[in-house]
């Protein structure tokens, strides 16, 4: 299935896309990341943005919550051009995300719950008593509750994450982007990370876009997805990581999703297992 | 049979602990590399093969093979992965088969990982020599810069004019730490640099002006020099050095940590949450400093003036500073701290929102803004002496 959609531009929109990128090339200066890229999130999925280390994932989440404007391509959320018209259309836009960036990125200068807040004092017009009863909650939603007084460098990495994700939801936004959200995990904080995603999903019914190679993670939540390639700076595969796991037949894809080490040419492969085989 | 032996020893052959040593023993149609010893990085192994160590016995001969003995090999490390790879590559260059099957497992395996021979490395990426373009992108790049610091110093001003008009922007926090790291925390350095401009210059002048028995003058030379010129530009070469390098490596770290990026996904101005508790945190203090460096610097100068001078009074000398300086002169070096201030400020923080996202950026941000900083105080305050030479200040 993957192999018949790489052709990209014989890729129709779909009714329900919320996202939905048309043959975007992102680069920087002059140096193009990923080219041709089209895809299509539909409303309240799970879509992971898939790759090997220095593809470009992170690159296209970036574009898409307006941190780098596409050289060429189409992107529209709900329907609307995102790059058309002022700056403060794409602001409007971006009311309706949720941004985790990959170190957590909280503002250092401000407590965690002064994070959280900051954006509610903004666009908001609540008082102050409730915007702290939204941030507790929001905090306690990711175990944090008794953080709240404290400054990003008094946390650890993995709190600090968690923390960014209540900054993320702060606003109530249809559409969050994790940039590598398990990245320095350990295993078991991880899986609550992935629980907890799904619960917003159920729960917040909200659209997830995820960037990330952590595949029992990609295995367990997405279920939809997209795989770039760095070599040719292009997608090479759609679908859900499961589904590509089982059934993609290109073999970088089958590779990665299947945790195999080696992916020469055949023959460079064979060679160094005779050599192998000759020791024994 | 013929035995090539560049690294032979008296020592017991079959020692496993002597030092290491490899020979090559040629026969009709094999080639043997016999390698005897411990083979450590520590015990000085030699790491390649002699160029011309390896030649097929006969030339006629089909292909040969090399094998390797390593009956007499002690304990071994990367040293002898690293003789091997050569070996390797001279047998290929001689056109011999190497055969890997008696070495030990480990060093097998590691075989496994290395390629037939060491890649070339790569070349960095190097513009081709080309003056005209690189003037063209130079000049570009100048010319962004300044549009960029414009159209940031416009932000600001406008982010400056919501938040007094009470639409939020900035947090009032903010500006208060900023204003204590920029004012009360440079008392002592501001203090002890203008004392010793003041201290210096009426040093200098005492030793010129006694000449002339104009003593009582070393006040005029001291008070006009600090309130018109020095104090202003001293201060704010403290300040740029100070502050505008903190500013700039504040900001480039929060742009590598990805902070600056947050703010822009959610449409909060950066210009009004960092920049401008910073640039007017920075204008709020600098004509403080400026004026308590002014204080700070006839002090210096009375301090030496009275010393020096027989014939000089504190009371004389207070009274000629007095006479000496008027407000005029005052306003003329307040104006200037103010401009410094947001010159400074705008650079800055620009050159930190511009900068890489590495370590190595934050450090040539911060250098960068103190350069920038300590140049354009100097430059502009020959742009206001002309001023004032054409003005008649």
């Amino acid at each position: 299935m993957a192999d018949g959609q790489t052709r990209e531009t014989a890729r129709k929109p779909e009714d329900d896309a919320l996202l939905s990128l048309r043959d975007i090339t992102i680069g920087y200066g002059t140096k193009v990341i990923q080219s041709d890229v089209s895809l299509d999130v539909r409303r309240g999925s799970i879509f992971a943005i898939m790759g090997g280390s220095g593809c470009g994932k992170s690159t296209i989440l970036r574009s898409m919550v307006g941190l780098l404007r596409p050289m060429s391509g189409k992107y529209s959320v709900d329907g609307d051009d995102y790059w058309s018209g002022p700056d403060s259309h794409r602001t409007a836009l971006n009311r309706r995300f949720g941004v985790l960036f990959q170190s957590g990125a909280l503002w250092s200068s401000m407590t965690v719950g002064e994070n959280i807040s900051l954006p509610l004092e903004m666009f908001t017009r609540l008082n102050k008593d409730m915007i702290r009863h939204l941030v507790e909650m929001k905090l306690g939603l990711v175990g944090l509750s008794h953080a709240i007084d404290l400054y990003p460098s008094e946390i650890s990495g993995g709190m600090c994450k968690r923390a960014g994700l209540a900054r993320a939801m702060a606003l109530d936004p249809d559409v969050l982007f994790f940039d590598e959200p398990s990245a320095g995990l350990d295993p078991v904080t991880s899986a609550r990370l992935d629980d907890l995603i799904l619960t917003l999903r159920d729960g917040l019914g909200a659209t997830i876009i995820i960037v990330s190679h952590e595949l029992p993670s990609l295995f367990a939540i997405a279920d939809d997805g997209i795989f770039l390639d760095a070599r040719t700076k292009k997608p090479i595969a759609h679908g859900s990581p499961r589904d590509l796991r089982d059934h993609c037949t290109d073999p970088q894809v089958h590779a990665f999703m299947n945790r195999e080490a080696r992916t020469e040419p055949a023959g460079a492969d064979t060679a160094r297992k005779g050599q192998n085989a000759n020791g024994k | 049979m013929t035995d090539h032996e560049p690294n032979s020893s008296p020592a017991d052959h079959s020692s496993a602990d002597s030092p290491p040593e490899w020979t090559v023993k040629s026969e009709a149609n094999d080639t043997t590399l016999v390698v005897r010893g411990r083979w450590t990085i520590d015990d000085g192994a030699t790491l390649s093969i002699p160029a011309g160590a390896l030649t097929p016995s006969h030339a006629a001969a089909a292909t040969q093979t090399l094998h390797v003995d390593v009956s007499g090999l002690g304990q071994w490390d990367s040293s002898l992965v690293s003789f091997l790879w050569t070996v390797k590559q001279a047998a290929a260059k001689a056109n011999m088969a190497f055969d890997l099957a008696q070495l030990p497992d480990g060093v097998q395996r590691l075989f496994a990982l290395l390629p037939a021979e060491p890649e070339p490395p790569a070349k960095h990426q190097q513009r081709p020599f080309a003056p005209l373009q690189t003037t063209g992108i130079i000049a570009l790049d100048t010319l962004q810069e300044v549009g960029a610091l414009t159209e940031l110093g416009a932000e600001t001003a406008r982010g400056s004019i919501k938040a007094l008009s009470g639409h939020g922007g900035m947090r009032l926090r903010d500006l208060f730490v900023n204003i204590f790291d920029a004012g009360p925390s440079a008392l002592l350095i501001v203090s002890v640099v203008n004392f010793l401009i003041g201290a210096i210059l009426a040093f200098v002048g005492a030793v010129q002006l006694r000449k002339f028995s104009a003593d009582m003058y070393v006040a005029n030379l001291v008070g006009i020099a600090c309130v018109r010129e020095l104090s202003a530009v001293m201060t704010a070469i403290i300040m740029a050095g100070r502050t505008g390098g903190a500013y700039a490596a504040r900001i480039a770290t929060m742009l590598g940590n990805e902070e600056i990026d947050a703010l822009r996904v959610f449409g909060i101005p950066v210009s009004s949450y960092i920049l401008l508790p910073s640039i007017l945190s920075l204008m709020l203090m600098m004509p403080l400093l400026y004026l308590y460096g002014c204080g700070m610097s006839i002090i210096g100068g009375y301090v030496v003036a009275t010393g020096m001078l027989p014939d000089v009074t504190g009371a004389g000398y207070l009274n000629q500073t007095l006479g000496a300086i008027d407000l005029h002169q005052f306003e003329f070096g307040f104006a200037k701290s103010i401009v410094f201030a947001i010159m400074i400020g705008l650079t800055s923080c620009q050159i930190g929102l511009s900068a890489g996202r590495s370590a190595a950026d934050v450090g040539t941000a911060a250098t960068r803004a103190v350069v920038v900083g300590i140049v354009g105080v100097i430059a502009l305050d020959a742009v206001f002496a002309v001023i004032a030479n054409i003005l008649d200040i």
